[in-house]
């Protein structure tokens, strides 16, 4: 039957036997069964003595129609509501905004071990926020720190200058140019930024910590500060799902198909960065979550965007909680930075990608 | 009725032509192939009347100049397969031939039931229903190319372009794979126009063929009035036979025993 007839009309539809999100609802479940178990444990476990059963009971107790007394006294109630939750809840926006980044730089750049860091974003944040600690404008810590504010301005300016320096030597031609842009931006930045530091010497320590990433200072604040950007980053993300997969046929192809290539690129590239640099700005830096999480979820759930996106988000936000959860019960009452911990996990995955990538990743 | 049109379109590449004045029509409904030696410009030529290389010159496609249309617009009335396509790493069958469909859906839309009935169609057609699970990668090169086919066709456009279809295929896939254009053609009224570097395939299936040379196009017409063989030996600098096997034209190298 001629294309144009069944345009037209013709026999009922059929499903097409799962197809492109066989794994979709049923990996939607699965993450937020993920997120939920890693947030419960994230609230329910931690160094203050407090009753797991009397922390659940709280919960519950805030829960729409259930009424449930608790038992815990106003400071138990507090350590809960004003120290895990926030805490949960940026370690969630963190982690869901660095996995679907990562996500969708492997998209457009069609590289496996694409990740927002690469194009600078990281070496920015950490200028700018070593900038903020050595002048006294901040130590990491309160509402009015600049440490997050110029953090997120230096990513931002790092991936700006990345692309236009990409942009002005053969971006046009091939995105690898603007990866190539972001090694050179990243390492001329970071030399700037070990220069001040060493120039610095009695605030090396707060550096260090800010740059081995934590989220053990987090509040309200700061989870108010990164959610706007982290859900408008994450929506248009996802809202270019399909055409991100239209990009896994290269740029020629994509076009023939109606697409412009480059400017998807654009936009999601600034989608991803901007989301990257607030939770940079909120968090320090937390290596590899983009990498991990998105990998995972492709070795399981098949390497559509449609369904690689959507899910890294929810386990990225689950993964990072868990390992928030890690880092202060390990070695508890002390806790370990959280970018130790990725670092420590997604260094040898990041080996593993790199020998299976030319199989299974694209 | 002219279906596209190209009047003197040219190409340079740092100041070197790689197209020249080319001026051609294609008719609705037509089979042209594009032939000539490596280098002739085939493969621009094809890239560029596809609108995706830019070229001096103009362009138009039922009428319309192929600039004033959206690239959408013209992703709905030309469809490109190139020579070697991507193979996107762990991508199902359906969702490579689903792809074709871009074109035609509001542009963060996502496919609607007459899509999946449509591509479940075009799959039938071309015996790929029971591999739509199938990752690309595992498929042979013959199947792999009925995928490449599958999705212009699914693209649901009035004209097709194919850049050297059957290459990397056997004597048998060639064939396959270029009868089941032909029935393509006349099943859902597409015109064909690819370049091809097989002139007795290229003759035994094209309506029209355009022999390009250094950029230029040095003929066109009927296989018979194109494949003169003494215009081949010079154009390919190969001495060659064409010869009269049934209704069909074959061109054959002619290899002196005395130099061999």
């Amino acid at each position: 039957m001629p294309v144009r007839q069944l345009l037209a009309g013709g026999a009922a539809p059929r499903p097409m036997g799962g197809g492109v999100e066989k794994f979709r609802v049923p990996g939607l479940l699965i993450g937020f069964v993920a997120v939920a178990v890693a947030t419960s444990a994230g609230l329910l476990i931690g160094p203050a003595d407090i009753d797991r059963t009397d922390a659940l009971k709280e919960l519950l107790d805030r829960l729409p129609f259930i009424s449930v007394d608790s038992g815990l006294s106003p400071i138990q109630k507090n350590i809960i509501w004003e120290v895990r939750l926030p805490r949960v809840a940026l370690g969630a926006l963190v982690g869901g905004t660095l996995a679907v980044s990562g996500a969708s730089y492997q998209a457009v750049f069609r590289n496996p071990l694409a990740d927002p860091y690469l194009l600078g974003a990281a070496a920015g944040a950490g200028l700018g926020a070593t900038v903020a600690i050595v002048t006294g404008s901040g130590d990491g810590v309160g509402t009015f720190d600049l440490v997050p504010l110029l953090a997120f301005v230096g990513a931002l300016i790092a991936v700006a200058l990345t692309y236009l320096l990409g942009y002005s030597s053969g971006t046009q031609r091939s995105p690898a140019a603007l990866l190539l842009a972001g090694v050179a931006v990243a390492s001329f930045l970071t030399a700037i930024q070990t220069f001040i530091q060493q120039q610095n010497v009695e605030t090396i320590r707060q550096v260090y910590s800010w740059i081995l990433g934590r989220l053990n200072t987090a509040s309200w604040d700061e989870v108010s500060l990164l959610a706007p950007y982290a859900f408008a980053s994450g929506l248009l993300i996802l809202v270019y799902r399909r055409v991100l997969d239209v990009m896994r046929l290269g740029d020629l192809e994509a076009s023939s198909l109606g697409i412009r290539p480059q400017l998807v690129r654009l936009i999601v590239i600034c989608a991803a960065s901007l989301g990257t640099a607030a939770a940079v700005a909120v968090s320090g830096l937390i290596a590899f979550v983009g990498i991990i999480v998105p990998h995972t979820v492709r070795l399981v759930a098949g390497a559509s965007n449609r369904v690689v996106l959507p899910l890294s988000i929810l386990f990225g936000a689950a993964f990072l909680v868990f390992v928030d959860l890690l880092g202060r019960s390990l070695a508890s009452p002390a806790e370990i930075p959280i970018g130790v911990i990725t670092a420590f996990c997604g260094a040898p995955f990041f080996v593993i990608v790199l020998r299976s990538s030319k199989r299974t990743l694209g | 009725m002219n279906l596209f049109v190209a009047n003197e379109v040219g190409v340079r590449i740092e100041d070197v032509p790689i197209l020249s004045d080319v001026s051609l029509s294609v008719n609705t409904g037509e089979w042209v192939s594009i032939v000539g030696p490596n280098g002739a410009g085939k493969t621009t030529l094809l890239s560029v009347m596809a609108g995706l290389r830019k070229a001096s010159g103009s362009l138009s496609i039922d009428g319309r100049n192929i600039t004033d249309l959206t690239l959408r617009e013209r992703a709905r009335l030309l469809a490109y397969v190139p020579q070697h396509p991507e193979i996107p790493p762990g991508m199902t069958v359906n969702s490579y031939v689903l792809l074709g469909r871009t074109p035609h859906l509001p542009f963060l839309g996502m496919e609607g039931s007459r899509d999946f009935r449509l591509v479940e169609q075009v799959l039938e057609q071309f015996d790929l229903s029971s591999m739509g699970q199938r990752t690309l990668e595992s498929l042979s090169g013959g199947e792999l190319q009925r995928c490449h086919l599958a999705r212009a066709i699914a693209q649901a456009t009035p004209i097709v372009f194919l850049d050297e279809p059957t290459t990397a295929l056997d004597l048998g896939h060639q064939q396959q794979a270029l009868d089941r254009i032909r029935l393509l053609r006349e099943e859902h009224q597409v015109t064909v126009v690819m370049t091809m570097h097989d002139l007795t395939l290229a003759s035994q299936y094209s309506d029209r063929i355009i022999l390009m040379s250094k950029g230029r196009i040095a003929v066109e017409g009927k296989p018979a009035e194109v494949l003169d063989p003494i215009r081949l030996s010079e154009l390919y600098g190969a001495q060659v036979k064409v010869l009269q096997v049934d209704d069909h034209l074959v061109v054959v190298p002619s290899v002196s025993k005395e130099n061999p």
